[in-house]
């Protein structure tokens, strides 16, 4: 059995509530927000004005600079607004409001490409730019940027995440049960896009369907399907790569460094979606689950849709509205309004009760050890919540706070109820404050 | 114009117009484990349940009153302190508790009340509060408070009664430990005495002299196996501190039996088992990693063997484990762990990235 190198956690993950529901679609909205900025790196420009008619699937936003991915219409119909509308990530964002017509109206000329594997990597690489793919495990970094390392790093193998470590989140799982030749063809052409033979899929062994649907469908290639020991944070990328292949990415460096290339199951499928068949990505599949909202599912929800309509169509809140978290709950950001867009990384929507929301104040730290013995990076996370109490954010470098992943194992496990994490964010920003001021 | 006002219109509608329930925003992780300090220190207690039945049932009356006196105290100096300083109430949170409880079993059974009373508090204000409260406390508070305890009151501190059954009706009568002997016999120059002829059952059920609650080493035992099983102790203080006393009095056993004792009666004597699993491995004293940890046991375990075989005290393990205490701070700024991606034959691509 494979697993992570740091002890991780074993939160109670209830998966059950949504893993064997169906992916579904729910009623398209009436209007969309489609956010400029949906990725790590520069945001888009946008390519219409005000009271144009676009078209489904047309660029409404041109990637700007390396570090980017276009955005386009999830509908057609008509421009109603250009200007900051909130954003998923607590702050507000350039988009551009379009008010669906209802007919969704496809551009004309989409072309898909049957024969890709005999294509040429910078044609293929060139699609997956122009249809937006980016990450689609949360982190949201553009794919054609990863799969374009710099001439001096040797990609050697590509692994494609299946873990879904996350509690509640069951996206990924019902994508590689479902869709399951979609997942391995795409995965196939990113291999053919690094020139690489060495492929792995890493799925947690929580997920036996998936696990047999994607081992069916690999099965004559010479992509290898992995299960690994369930324990957060499996699907992080660098305990991915270590689960795997026993190599550890170095401090500061990228999968790269050590000759891997790591993509969620989500995005092999969207590449297959853009480059078999033309389509850029305007949808995605979004769990949502707990306590706090009356339907629960997998459904395929078209990017730019606001949660206020998800959440209508899923019956609504139950037992008063408590936290509202996109993402899963370790990782995932408490949203402060309903009138956030769902985004090409929104895995999942999770509603939790006012009742069951615990908001303790935090205690001094009793260095019983448990964040260290936690933290799958090798950190002193207690260190760095003591220094950001005192105020010290400096002194916190000199225990390479900036390895941080942010997992939330430490939190997780203080029996203080420190927020550790919120403490490394805090040190982070001063970190980068300070580092804006000697440039 | 028209399309301009839409565009306004939909602007402060994402903008300003609020949310229409109130959200509540907190930083990730919203999931949280469930042990609390609360949880832990009660479970410490719940721990402590066997050997404390041991105790009582060994020493009867003798017992049971230093216990209620010794929680009582600690609960007391806790509220009082709380009350003059103003802070929040913290004994719900059971710490108090566990020092009282932990200071009670290493008295020795019918010692004067008022020995309990001075231990108590002094264990909770001199060695708890007046540091900052729970967590900021260099040492072990009972710990601590018994080394005082032995060093102000040497003689009420070393009169042991012999155990004797809640139910036997013979009269307790004033005995020694078997350490007590075995330093008795080491100084008068006879090596070393009776001590060999310690019946192991006994010593591994407790019907031995001793502290109230060291005696009983299987009842130790099984509240060390529910500490491991809920992960609030880890293996690593204990193995390395218990081992190394076996390992280094049994160098010294095999040269010299007839000077030295065998191992297995170093473990069963003495407070050796409960100081191991119950003294050293608190959270607050310890060092935070495995590997401090285990250096850390190692500490302890070496303090205690010199302390009992060339020391002037019959038992070392309360010093030994203080004194780790004072060097617990220093482990941990020397002993880290292995930064993530910088192992060995990763180091050279690392040191190539920084000159990019």
């Amino acid at each position: 059995m494979w697993t992570i190198a740091g002890e991780g956690i074993h939160p109670s993950d209830e998966k059950g509530i949504t893993s064997s529901l169906p992916i579904e679609g729910i009623r398209p909205p009436g209007k969309v927000v489609i956010p400029l900025s949906q990725h790590i790196g520069a945001p888009c420009e946008p390519l219409v004005k005000i009271g144009d008619m676009v078209k489904k699937y047309q660029k409404v936003g041109e990637a700007k600079g390396f570090v980017s991915a276009p955005v386009h219409s999830s509908v057609s119909g008509k421009v109603i607004a250009i200007g900051r509308f909130p954003h998923p990530s607590g702050n507000q964002s350039n988009s551009v409001v379009i008010e669906s017509d209802g007919k969704d109206e496809t551009i004309d000329n989409i072309k898909g490409r049957r024969d890709y594997l005999n294509s040429d990597p910078k044609e293929l690489k060139n699609i997956i730019l122009n249809a937006g793919i980016v990450g689609m495990g949360g982190a949201t970094f553009p794919t054609h940027v990863k799969l374009s390392p710099p001439k001096e790093k040797k990609i050697d193998t590509v692994i494609l995440n299946g873990a879904e470590c996350e509690p509640y989140l069951t996206a990924d799982d019902r994508l590689m049960a479902e869709m399951s030749r979609e997942v391995v063809e795409g995965m196939k052409i990113l291999m053919h896009v690094m020139g690489v033979r060495e492929g792995h899929i890493g799925i947690e062994d929580d997920k036996p369907v998936a696990t047999e649907a994607i081992r069916k469908a690999a099965s004559g290639t010479n992509i290898r399907v992995v299960a690994l020991q369930k324990k957060y944070p499996q699907g992080a990328e660098k305990q991915l790569i270590k689960s795997i292949t026993g190599k550890e990415v170095p401090s500061g460096g990228l999968p790269m460094d050590v000759g891997i290339i790591v993509q969620n199951v989500g995005t092999a499928a969207a590449v297959y979606n853009a480059v078999h068949n033309g389509i850029p990505l305007v949808e995605r599949i979004v769990t949502v689950t707990g306590k706090g909202v009356n339907r629960h599912g997998n459904f395929r929800v078209l990017i730019g849709t606001l949660l206020e309509h998800v959440l209508s169509e899923c019956g609504g809140l139950a037992g008063g509205a408590g936290k509202i978290i996109f993402g899963g709950p370790m990782m995932g950001i408490a949203q402060y309004s309903l009138h956030v867009p769902v985004l090409k990384g929104t895995s999942g929507i999770l509603v939790i009760p006012k009742g069951d929301v615990l908001l303790e104040d935090f205690r001094a730290c009793i260095r019983c050890g448990r964040c260290v013995q936690a933290c799958p990076i090798r950190l002193l996370p207690n260190m760095y919540s003591i220094l950001a109490e005192v105020g010290q954010p400096k002194e916190a470098e000199k225990y390479y706070v900036l390895d941080c992943i942010e997992c939330g194992c430490c939190t997780y496990v203080c029996p203080s109820r420190r927020p550790i994490v919120h403490h490394i964010r805090y040190i982070k920003a001063e970190m980068r404050k300070a580092k804006g001021k000697v440039a | 114009m028209a399309e301009q006002a839409v565009a306004e219109k939909e602007e402060k509608k994402g903008r300003l117009e609020g949310p229409t329930p109130k959200l509540i925003l907190t930083s990730s992780p919203h999931q949280l484990g469930a042990d609390t300090i609360e949880r832990i220190m009660w479970s410490v207690v719940l721990s402590l349940l066997p050997a404390t039945l041991a105790g009582l049932y060994f020493f009867g009356w003798g017992a049971l009153y230093v216990i209620v006196i010794s929680v009582a105290s600690t609960l007391a100096a806790e509220a009082l302190y709380q009350k003059i300083s103003g802070h929040g109430n913290t004994i719900k949170d059971g710490s108090a508790a566990v020092t009282g409880l932990l200071l009670a079993l290493t008295l020795p059974p019918g010692s004067p009340w008022w020995l309990s009373v001075i231990g108590g508090f002094f264990a909770i204000i001199i060695c708890k509060q007046l540091y900052g409260g729970l967590g900021f406390n260099p040492f072990n508070p009972a710990l601590m408070a018994r080394v005082f305890l032995l060093i102000a009151f040497p003689l009420q501190m070393t009169t042991w009664p012999a155990p004797r059954s809640l139910f036997s009706g013979i009269d307790a009568k004033t005995g020694a430990t078997p350490l007590g002997d075995l330093q008795v016999a080491r100084l008068i120059g006879k090596g070393i005495g009776k001590a060999a002829e310690l019946n192991l059952l006994d010593a591994f059920i407790g019907n031995i002299g001793g502290s109230i609650g060291e005696i009983s080493a299987i009842a130790l035992l099984i509240g060390a196996a529910y500490l491991l099983y809920k992960q609030y102790i880890t293996w690593h203080i204990p193995v390395s501190m218990i081992g190394t006393v076996m390992v280094f009095s049994g160098i010294f056993w095999v040269i010299d039996p007839g000077k030295y004792v065998n191992p297995v009666f170093h473990l069963f004597t003495g407070g050796l088992i409960i100081g191991a699993f119950f003294m050293a491995t608190d959270m607050v004293t310890c060092p935070v990693t495995l590997k401090g940890q285990l250096l850390f046991g190692f500490g302890c375990g070496l303090i205690t063997v010199i302390i009992r075989m060339w020391g002037g005290y019959p038992e070392g393990v309360s010093f030994a484990i203080v004194l780790m205490n004072i060097l617990s701070p220093m482990i941990d700024r020397y002993i880290r762990p292995v930064r993530y991606g910088a192992i060995k034959n990763q180091i050279s691509k690392v040191k190539n990235q920084n000159v990019m």
